[in-house]
């Protein structure tokens, strides 16, 4: 793969908008990235492989639960912090940010916020270390967009939890120690349990042939009769409410996140029309580049300055569901059809992997689906300003 | 041991470079600064100092209050304090005379410059500064062991290394080899959290007047295109009468 040249555009001098220390914390993210994870991660997705090394980096940079509270092992740091942190490693590789937010918003986000102070303790630092690694299971094989109707469930025995089921799509559960299942009890309602590698009749085979995120790892959570001891339960919040307040950080990264991998294709193709020559000029001279380019930094400009705009809105407790939904469904759509153009621009070299370009496209055809697809997020939006529920 | 890092604020070496005010001044804008790559060595060998021997470690810049990131950053990597002595780096010899005073007053064992800055490769303050402060001084320092007040110092010299034993307090004009580029730090998110509540001080200037002043800059005149050749003869006779370089 080509060295990695990366120059991040900034059109509308939003640093301006960003503090010394939001700028101190994109740059060592961006830095890590650059020395390690482009030298390899194009070898790693072209073998369908999860890179292992990444964890250990991924912890010591501290890109595990971020604004996760310092006694927990977090850094104690501030959304826009974590929205950068989150940009700057999907600008290397969807898969490795997926596996960063899983980790974070999906895993230590809910220990963190419904769990004991006694799970926090036992679990938190460990995460934080990237000893222990987490997924999160609430996608079932009949139930994606509409996670409510799950089948899962767990019966009361007394001194324990019986849980009975299967989970579908789960990023990390080859190799999690640990699993955030969301389960309904014998009254319908859904609560999380926290599942340990380990118990009995708890498995996670892996999903091969995936075209998309193939540097991270996907698989299933079976429970066949699985003993969850009852101090596994997140007692602090039950309901739906409860695995989509994860959902809501999640998806406030992968709003930041996709402006990295739109960013990437942008810069790439930049460079590229600028040196490509072809009758006799770079075809950065011509009309029908410039356009695409020039579309490429208006989205991308607009797309910063929702994902700021939304990251003081959540530093402030403020932010709602609808308006992350909004994000999320822009900013990948925004990254996705960059992507494309972008690809199109490189001409033939963008289908190889000498570039990123590629990678990026087919990775982010799982970001437009994954933490609720582009169409359930213009839903969400409909029905917010319309009070009306398509869902229904 | 108490170690003081002096750290250049300078221009990433991939910055354009342009000048205002009829070529008076450096043009800052859209130019992003880091530390200078050999005082990165040097704080990167003091941060193994702190870690393996218990040493203390300062960093100080002398510099406008825009300067302050490179500083937080060598909190973030580790250093323990870090002082700014709030003037314009102008000339050499002023800034060697600011840091000999910080040295001084700090009574630092140890002070580790860099071989020369990346920005105006001026290559004189380590050197002034042992001096102004009575230190001995080792340049191009390629690798520096430190037991008790005594030290072994590597020192780069043409075609060779030459070893050397001295003692504290030891000025040191450091670069890659005291560690390698491989050993650099990437601050993580809990240095940068941390190096919130560390000290940076801010420090009035000692009375130090500029001994030399840029009168303007020029950059290097853009490269001509090439011209190809097609014989040895015609190149020799080029070189000869048209470049008149043989
Ligand atoms: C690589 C990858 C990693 C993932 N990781 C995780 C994970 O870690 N944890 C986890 O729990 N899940 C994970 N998922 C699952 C993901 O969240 C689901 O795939 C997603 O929610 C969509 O569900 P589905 O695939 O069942 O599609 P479906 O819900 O069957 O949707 C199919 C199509 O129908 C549309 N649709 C559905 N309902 C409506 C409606 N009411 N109105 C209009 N259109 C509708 C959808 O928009 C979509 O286009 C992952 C998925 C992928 C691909």
């Amino acid at each position: 793969m080509k060295p990695d040249l990366f120059e991040a555009p900034d059109y509308y001098n939003l640093d301006e908008l960003l503090s010394d220390e939001h700028k101190l914390v994109r740059q060592a993210a961006r830095d890590w990235v650059k020395r390690d994870v482009s030298p390899i991660i194009e070898e790693y997705a072209q073998k369908a492989e999860f890179p292992e090394q990444i964890i250990s980096g991924l912890a010591e940079i501290g890109a595990f639960g971020p604004y996760i509270p310092e006694e927990y092992g977090g850094a104690g740091l501030d959304q826009i912090s974590y929205g950068l942190i989150m940009q700057e490693i999907e600008r290397g590789d969807s898969g490795v940010r997926s596996t960063a937010s899983v980790q974070s918003s999906l895993v230590m986000y809910p220990i963190y916020k419904y769990g004991t102070e006694e799970q926090r303790k036992k679990y938190l630092p460990k995460l934080a270390s990237g000893e222990w690694m987490g997924c999160f299971g609430l996608t079932e094989p009949d139930h994606g967009s509409n996670p409510g109707g799950m089948t899962t469930n767990f019966k009361d025995k007394g001194d324990h939890y019986l849980l009975n089921g299967a989970k579908m799509w789960i990023s990390n559960a080859p190799f999690a120690q640990v699993a955030i299942v969301w389960a309904k009890n014998e009254e319908g309602r859904i609560h999380g349990l926290i599942v340990e590698r380990g118990m009995e009749g708890f498995s996670t085979p892996e999903t091969h042939n995936k075209w998309s995120l193939r540097a991270s790892a996907t698989g299933e959570l079976i429970f066949d009769n699985v003993k969850v001891p009852k101090e596994n339960l997140l007692p602090n919040k039950s309901g739906l409410g409860a695995p989509l307040g994860c959902l809501d950080s999640a998806r406030y990264g992968i709003a930041w996140g996709a402006i990295g991998a739109a960013m990437d294709c942008y810069d790439t193709a930049l460079r590229y029309s600028k040196e490509r020559m072809q009758f006799g000029k770079p075809i950065g001279q011509f009309q029908l580049q410039q356009k695409k380019l020039a579309e490429m930094i208006t989205e991308i400009t607009k797309a910063q300055l929702l994902a700021w705009r939304l990251g003081v809105l959540r530093n402030d407790g403020k932010a709602t569901s609808a308006q992350i939904s909004m994000a999320k469904r822009n900013n990948v759509d925004m990254a996705i059809n960059i992507a494309r153009e972008a690809r199109q621009i490189l001409g033939g070299m963008g289908i190889t992997g000498e570039y990123s370009i590629m990678r990026h496209s087919m990775n982010l055809e799982s970001v437009i689906t994954y933490e609720g697809t582009h169409d359930i997020h213009l839903l969400i939006t409909g029905l917010d300003i319309t009070g009306l529920n398509a869902f229904q | 041991m108490k170690i003081l890092v002096c750290i250049s604020h300078v221009p990433d070496t991939t910055s354009k470079i342009n000048f205002t005010d009829s070529d008076t001044k450096f043009d800052t804008n859209g130019v992003q600064f880091v530390i200078n790559p050999n005082d990165e060595f040097g704080l990167t060998r003091a941060m193994w100092f702190k870690e393996k021997q218990g040493a203390t470690v300062h960093v100080v810049n002398v510099g406008g209050a825009e300067t302050e990131p490179t500083l937080r950053k060598a909190l973030a990597i580790g250093a323990d304090e870090a002082i700014r002595i709030n003037t314009p780096a102008t000339d050499g010899f002023s800034v060697a005379k600011q840091l000999a005073n910080v040295a001084k007053e700090g009574g630092y064992d140890l002070v580790i410059g860099g071989r020369e800055s990346i920005d105006y490769n001026g290559g004189m303050v380590p050197g002034m500064v042992a001096k102004l402060i009575g230190a001995n001084f080792v340049n191009t320092c390629i690798g520096l062991e430190v037991e008790g007040d005594k030290a072994t110092a590597i020192r780069e010299i043409d075609g060779g290394k030459e070893t050397l034993k001295t003692s504290l307090p030891l000025v040191i004009g450091g670069q890659k080899g005291l560690v390698e580029e491989s050993d650099l730090r990437i601050p993580n998110m809990r240095g940068i959290m941390q190096a919130r509540t560390k000290p940076l001080n801010v420090k009035e200037p000692v009375d130090a007047n500029a001994e030399t002043n840029t009168v303007s800059f020029q950059k290097p005149a853009p490269k001509g295109a090439v011209k190809l050749v097609d014989s040895v003869d015609e190149l020799v006779n080029l070189l000869h009468n048209e470049a008149k370089v043989i």
